[in-house]
């Protein structure tokens, strides 16, 4: 029995909280999955180029510089600045914590593809590990994609009605 | 003589002030970088609107990128010192699920972002996912 303006208000309600979820493109999509395989792909390139190397005092920081030219520095700072692209345009219509999960979700994948292609085997602290991710990543992903900046405040609106 | 392999690990609070340089210059970069994008608007409907090259160009004359982009080359470099002294299976779990929290942080009180409840949680899981899968 409640009265036809309440339920057009709260009809106006969901229907600008559905507009406030800036739900994402396909193509939007795609994009977070290249920000999410190419940083885990360039880190495990950097961390193999990096530990094959001798050690590199604070004193001859040229090492650092020459290490950047060798081929697996090389390759991984290539997949790293193909994430950096995507990520900074992610950026552009999404939130830091928000593009931030889709980053760490990189690690499931990269965890999954040695499963499942490289045939290694992984442990039931890592399995938990790829549970808690996804979990998470799934959490953000039904939460809107980006803080609403324009949304009218109630008080404002409060103090020109009286 | 060639320096033997694998050097000495440092102790506790060497490896502490590695990753710790690493954590905070990386955050500052992250947070300097989203603000600068954000302040650009959608990178898409520029691209849209005056091609590849005025997006390009819309980034790099944002004065904010460039310092985002500074501390992030901190950052890199200090990864590359910590990695060539310390071990991955030590850096990689502490640096994924560290940032994920302080950059959270960091969003809600330099980028006032809604970090309500569910990024919360979201960080607090995939900050101890990250740990268990990078262990």
């Amino acid at each position: 029995m409640s009265p036809p303006s309440f339920s057009c208000l709260e009809e106006r309600k969901t229907c600008h909280l559905s507009m406030a979820h800036h739900s994402l493109t396909p193509r939007q999509y795609l994009l977070l999955g290249l920000v999410a395989v190419c940083a885990p792909l360039g880190d495990t390139c950097l961390s193999r180029g990096m530990t094959h190397m001798s050690a590199i005092s604070l004193v001859a920081p040229g090492a650092l510089i020459a290490a950047v030219f060798t081929p697996w520095i090389a390759s991984g700072i290539a997949l790293l600045l193909a994430f950096f692209a995507s990520y900074l345009t992610a950026l552009t219509w999404a939130d830091l914590t928000f593009v931030l999960p889709a980053t760490a979700f990189g690690n499931v994948i990269v965890a999954l593809l040695s499963r499942f292609w490289l045939h290694e085997s992984i442990s039931l602290e890592r399995w938990a590990g790829i549970v808690l991710i996804t979990l998470g990543v799934g959490f953000v992903a039904r939460g809107p994609s980006l803080t609403e900046r324009t949304a009218p405040r109630p008080e404002a609106e409060k103090v020109e009605t009286r | 003589m060639t320096v033997p392999f694998p050097q000495a690990q440092p102790g506790a609070w060497t490896a502490a002030a590695m990753i710790a340089a690493v954590v905070l210059s990386s955050t500052t970069g992250e947070v300097l970088t989203a603000a600068a994008m954000k302040s650009l608007g959608d990178l898409d409907d520029i691209r849209a609107h005056s091609g590849l090259k005025g997006a390009v160009r819309a980034v790099l004359t944002c004065p904010l990128f460039f310092a985002g982009v500074f501390f992030l080359a901190v950052a890199f470099f200090a990864l590359l010192f910590a990695l060539n002294h310390l071990n991955l299976s030590l850096v990689a779990p502490a640096l994924a699920s560290l940032t994920l929290v302080t950059n959270a942080i960091a969003a809600k009180i330099f980028l006032k972002e809604n970090v309500d409840r569910r990024r919360w949680a979201a960080a607090v899981f995939v900050c101890v996912g990250v740990y268990l899968l990078a262990h």
